[in-house]
Parts: C-alpha cells; structure tokens; sequence
C-alpha cells in the first residue's frame, strides 16, 4: 500500500512491536506526529516535559523490559536534548531507538532553522545512526535499527529523518518483527583453555555485569557457581541479576561494593567475568586489581576483553551459549577453605556494619526495602543515594534495579522511573537526592498526567552529596559549591503539579508514609531528610587499591 | 612498537569514512597513513589503514573496527607478505643551478616528469613508502615547492584476497 513517510515510521514502528514512544514535537517531525494522531488507538505515545526526560523513560522501559525504548525528538533543540539520554543508553549498553526530524532534504547543510547535524552529534554515541536520503529505504533501515539495537551488545541506534522524506509517498508492504543476530558461542579450544584454568584454580570468583541480564544466562552461571563452589559478585550494572538472597552472593564489587566481594575478588586466583568490562570505578588501580588471579573473561563483545584488563583466557561470544558449552568442562569440587576465607570476610564486613538507630541513609533503605514487592523496580539517580540503595537493597528479579551507571547521568531518575513503570506495569519506586531531582522534576508533570504510580523518594541532605564527600575526604573539607542553599519545599512542590506528598523526619514516619505511598495510584513524594555529613562506605579511593580501602571515616 | 597494515572492506556509503576516523580519533589510535580507495565491488570501499603500536592496540584497533556495522571485513595484511605501493607528485623549484642534480636524482629513481616550466618541475613516483622518504629526502638540498603522497596501498601476494571474511 501507497502511504506517507510519516506514516510508514509509525506503521514500521507498530510492525516492530512498538507499544509506547516517549518524545515531544516540533516542526521537522510534526508530520509523524499526524500519524500518531490517525494510530493512536494502535501506538501509545507519550509527552514528556523534556526531550531528556523522553530519552530517559524510553531508556528506562528498555533497562526494564529488554526491548528497546523508542523517543521521537524534532530537529535542532529537540534532537540535542536527547543527547545526554542517548549517551546514558550507550555506555551501559541499553536498546534504544531515537527518531529525529530534519530539515527538508534541499536544505541540509545550509544551516537553515533548527538544523543540527545530529547524526555528526551522535556518533559516538550510538551503535549506529541513519540519515534517510531516500523514502525506500525508510522502513528496512528502521527495522535494521531494532535489529542492531538488540544483537549482540546492545545499544542504541537514531535515525534521522528529512521532513520531505515523511511527507514522500512510497509502497509499505507490513513485516514480522526482525529478529536478533543469532547467537554464537565462543570458540571450542578457548572453552576448553579456560575450562582447564578454571578446574586448576584453588579460589575461583564468580563475577558478572549488565551482560549476564540481556544475555539471560542466570541459571546457567548459578549452576556454575555450584559445580565449582565460587562465591559470586557483580558490577552495579549486574544488581538484580541474580536474586540479592543467594546464599553465594557477595553482592557488589567496585568503589563502593560490598567489602566482602571487593575481598573474595582481590584475593581469588581466577576470575571468571561474565558480561562485564572492567571500568575503572570497578578495578581501581588496575596495576594492584586482584594480583594473583588469572582473568576468564567471557563477552559478546570482543573488544572488552583486552581493552583495559588483559585476560588471561578472552572469550568473545554469547554468554548463555558459552556457559551452557563450558558447564560440562567444570569439574565439580567442594573448596572448604576457600569457603572459609569468603566467610571470614563477610564477618568483617558485617563487623562494619552501620548499627546507628534513627534515620540513617541505611535504615531508610531497609525500611524501603521491607515495602519492595518481588517485581517491584527501583530506579535511582546518581549520587550517595544512589550507591545507598545499590548496598543496600534486595532484588529477586532481573531487571528491576534501574541506574545509570557507566555515564552516571544526574536528572535520570525520574524519566527512567516513568519508562520502567509503563514496560512493567508495576509500582515503581525511584530513590534520588535533591540535587538530581532538581535536574529532572519537570517529569513530574508527565508522571502526573500519565497517572504513574511512582513512590519518589527524595534523600534530602541539603547537599550534593556525593561531590562533598569527596571534598571532605580529598580536599580539605572545602565545600566549594556543593552546599545546596535552596529553599524548595519538595512536598509543595510535588502538590504544585498536582502529586500528592509528605515530608517525613523519623524512620517510623518514613514506614508509614511508604505505606501511603504506594497505596496512592500515582505519583507521591516523600521528602526524606538525612544528615549532609553521611558517608557511602566502604569506599576504594579512585585510583586506589583494596590496600586502600576505607571502611570508617576516621581511618 | 610494531607497524602494523590492516585492509578493511568497508559498505561504500555516505560518511563511512567519518565513522571510521572517528573511532581512531575519540580512541586515540595513532594512525599512521590511511588512504580510502575503490574496489572491485561497487558496493564495497578499500580502507588501508597504517597503524604504529603495541599488539594489543593493534588487537583493540581491530575489535573496535569490527563493532562498526558499516565494516563488512577486516584482515591484517602480513608485512612478510604483502606489497605495498604509493604515489607522490614533488613540485621542485626548476632551478639552472640545481637543474641537472635534480634530473639525475630523477633519473636514478625513475621519477616521470609530469610538468616542466621555466620556473618549476613536476615529478611522480612510485614505490614503497621507503623509496618514497627517500627521494623527498634527496630532493631536501634542493627547493621543494609542494608535496603531495597518496598514502600507503596493499594487496597480499599470491590469490588470497581480504574478501572471503567479507560479511555483508
Ligand atoms: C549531570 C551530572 N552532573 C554532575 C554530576 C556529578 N555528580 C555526581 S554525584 C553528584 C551529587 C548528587 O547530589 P544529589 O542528587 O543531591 O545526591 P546525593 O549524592 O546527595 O545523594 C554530582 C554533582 C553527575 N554525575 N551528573
Ligand atoms: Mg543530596
């Protein structure tokens, strides 16, 4: 059938799989928003506040469902608002689709109005990105697009789109939805070597990423786990990959991981790294980074393996088929002193434990903790909040720990918060600090207008914390800009867009206005005040090595 | 340090090359030649790419070439086994002083005249990059007016060609 260019972008869209597209309009894109208009009963689309925010929710839908987000943004202003939400997707590798409108074809390169060279601008940025020059290719480069998003590692992938080329006129012949590049295994002989380094090792340790979730290869690394008796450990991208409880679950390695992981690792002699690429917040020191162990290290994406650690056996290929091939290779072994040296640090770590009574930023995420449903999301922003909940919370389903973590994008949260809702349907519950949420409240009036049921909870020290602890540790204690004098009272604030909110300044106060909180079918703020001189501990100074590590600020 | 010359067949669109140079610039590759050249196909372009550093940049040059969805093949051309060539147009200032050295040199290095006036000479070589430094060299005692080299092109010996990893 003869359609519009705009038109095929919306039927393509629908083609795909597509229920929901975050974005807002403009002149270059107003043609696909007609569209919208004549299919709203087939695709939902969603206005957000800011092309950021839209970025953010679809990100947000994509972290928590796995199938990519889509954002519509207009040419100029629109398509560079999109940029910081399109770099958070890419360096934590999230499946995103970004359609931006462009000047008419004849007009590229002129600098005509609100022309921005957005393809040139996201380079970098996205896995790949179109400039449709001609209306054939619309609707096959659209669906290469969701097929690049989701293959292999995934990420995400614009497509910028002329205004003649949604105004042209071309045949649309509807498709079944593109499926992923086949997955592949890594290679025999280097199962095999890494096989033979694992069965040699005397303290393995089970480490994994974001990869170990968009490749599903949970049952097979907790089989692993058995077989040879490791304890295991994740990056922050990894939480929520396999069930917080498990009783071989060290929880969180890197800046701020859980000491008892950061220890198991530092002293395993092989690690077996699974989805993961080894930043720096995680290694620290690279030249001090777990000294006496040989590297196994297992990714779709071969250039992770060399990159910044060099391991010692680099396997590129799908992890689930990888593990499933390497299983059978393992031999089964009981490692009772291993297991004994794992355990004396979980004593130490427990020994470090902040038993403070009152509303410590650790009694605060218990007591979130205590009203999280087992599909429940949280999603937080950056800072100490952040790394509170990454410690502190449990999860017992994949996906529904929701962070930014390779960017660490401030002003995420609440736009994600709203993404991962609509993907999931479920209650949503977002941690952030007062800083970040002064970066990304305008989405309060889309959670408001889509009725989100979204507990925010606002970890108020007044501070940017997170900078300010490093000013009290490595500078002096000179709070150059990072004490926020404001007046905004957050309560008035979420009832000014029509939300509903409390503040609360006592940890049984802050349980019972959880209870109302998620009895409230739609957004509700509590504006949880804790002190600006709290620390995220322990915590492995950047650069430095576990010989480094502080546990108590005094040290 | 080691010179390294990957060939990649890359899809012959519109702003591969941008992709491509890019990638070499945010991750600091430190390219050494890189010339684009068209190929038996239509639909696919030649990237030779001259590259000085450690095996394992050389191994990450090559996984992150790989990830651009626009590179269709990528083969590390081996040194021992490959020829290489360039070209080089030297403008040199046509002096009757210096004239019959710089004819000489020519000579002795089979350099064509492309251009002769009275005031300037246009020659062209060809060869490997090493004949190439070295008449640019020789011709340094004299005025050189302008240079221009093509960069580095290779092709392994024998029937093997970088096609049969190509993946399109
Ligand atoms: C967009 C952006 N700007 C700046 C930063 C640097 N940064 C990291 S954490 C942080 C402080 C966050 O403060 P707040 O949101 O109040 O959270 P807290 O650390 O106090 O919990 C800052 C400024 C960032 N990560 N992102
Ligand atoms: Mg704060």
């Amino acid at each position: 059938m003869i359609l519009s260019g705009a038109d095929i972008v919306v039927r393509t869209l629908i083609e795909q799989g597509c229920e929901v597209v975050f974005g807002y309009p403009g002149g270059q894109i107003i043609n696909v928003y007609d569209s919208l208009y004549k299919y709203q009963d087939e695709l939902r689309h969603v206005l957000t506040a800011h092309e950021q925010g839209a970025a953010h929710a679809a990100d947000g839908y994509a972290r928590a469902t796995g199938k990519p987000g889509v954002v519509f943004a207009t040419s100029g202003p629109g398509a560079t608002n999109l940029v910081t939400g399109i770099a958070t997707a890419f360096l934590d590798s999230i499946p995103m689709i970004a359609i931006t409108g462009n000047v008419m074809n004849a007009q590229i390169g002129t600098d005509s109005f609100q022309e921005i060279d957005i393809t040139g601008i996201t380079l970098p940025i996205t896995k790949h990105n179109y400039f449709i020059g001609a209306i054939e290719q619309l609707a096959d480069t659209i669906r290469e697009a969701f097929r690049l998003a989701v293959s292999g590692r995934p990420g995400p992938v614009l497509i910028d789109i002329p205004k003649d080329i949604q105004q042209a006129k071309c045949d649309y012949e509807p498709q079944p939805p593109v499926t992923p590049d086949e997955r592949f295994p890594a290679k025999d002989v280097r199962i095999e070597q890494a096989a033979e380094c694992i069965n040699k090792a005397e303290r393995p340790f089970l480490y994994f990423g974001g990869g170990l979730l968009s490749s599903e290869a949970q049952d097979e690394l907790l089989e692993m786990a058995e077989r040879i008796d490791a304890p295991i450990g994740c990056s922050m991208m990894g939480l929520s990959g396999i069930p917080s409880g498990h009783p071989r679950f060290l929880g969180m390695q890197g800046m701020h991981g859980h000491y008892a992981c950061s220890m198991a690792m530092h002293h395993a002699d092989c690690i077996i790294a699974l989805g993961v690429r080894f930043n720096d917040r995680v290694t620290g020191n690279r030249a001090k980074f777990a000294p006496n162990a040989k590297i196994v290290h297992i990714d779709v994406d071969g250039s992770e393996l060399f990159k910044t650690v060099s391991a010692t056996h680099g396997l590129r290929g799908d992890l689930r088929l990888t593990l499933q091939k390497l299983l059978p290779l393992l031999r089964q072994t009981r490692r009772p002193t291993w297991q004994d040296m794992v355990e004396r640090f979980q004593t130490e770590e427990a020994g470090q434990r902040d038993l403070r009574d009152g509303l410590t930023p650790r009694n605060a995420m218990r007591a979130l903790d205590a009203h999280l449903g087992e599909n429940t999301p949280v999603v937080t922003d950056v800072g100490q909040h952040q790394m509170w909940a990454a410690q502190n919370l449990s999860f017992r389903r994949p996906r529904r720990f929701i962070s930014s973590g390779g960017l660490g994008t401030m002003g995420f949260g609440l736009g994600a918060a709203i993404g991962a809702q609509m993907g999931t349907g479920e209650h949503t519950v977002l941690v952030i600090g007062d800083g970040g949420f002064g970066m990304c409240l305008n989405e309060m009036a889309t959670a408001v207008s889509q009725r989100i049921p979204v507990v925010i909870l606002v970890l108020n020290n007044g501070v940017l914390g997170m900078v300010r602890q490093w000013q009290t540790l490595f500078f002096d204690k000179h709070y150059s800009n990072t004490v926020l004098d404001r007046k905004t009272d957050f309560v008035r604030l979420a009832e000014a867009f029509g939300a509903k909110g409390e503040a609360v300044a006592d940890l049984p106060g802050l349980d019972a206005a959880m209870g109302r909180a998620f009895a409230e079918n739609g957004p509700y703020l509590i504006d949880c005040a804790i002190s600006r001189d709290e620390f995220v501990l322990p915590m492995l100074p950047p650069g430095g090595s576990m010989d480094d590590i502080i546990v108590k600020v005094g040290d | 340090m080691n010179r390294y010359t990957v060939a990649v067949l890359v899809r012959n669109q519109f702003g591969v090359l941008n992709r491509v140079t890019s990638m070499f610039r945010r991750r600091q590759f430190n390219i050494d030649a890189l010339t684009v050249s068209e190929t038996e196909s239509p639909d696919l372009s030649r990237i030779t790419v001259l590259f000085d550093g450690e095996p394992s940049m050389k191994r990450q040059l090559v996984d992150q070439l790989y990830k651009l969805p626009d590179v269709c093949s990528i083969h590390e051309l081996d040194a021992e086994n490959t020829v290489s060539s360039e070209l080089l147009l030297i403008k040199m200032e046509n002096d009757p002083v210096t004239r019959s050295d710089i004819r000489a040199a020519a000579e002795a290095y089979e350099a064509r005249t492309l251009d002769y006036t009275r005031d300037a000479i246009v020659m062209q070589i060809t060869g490997e990059s090493r004949r190439i430094d070295d008449f640019i060299n020789l011709m340094r005692d004299y005025k050189i007016l302008e240079i221009c080299r093509t960069g580095v092109v290779s092709l392994e010996r024998g029937s093997t060609t970088i096609r049969r990893d190509t993946r399109l």
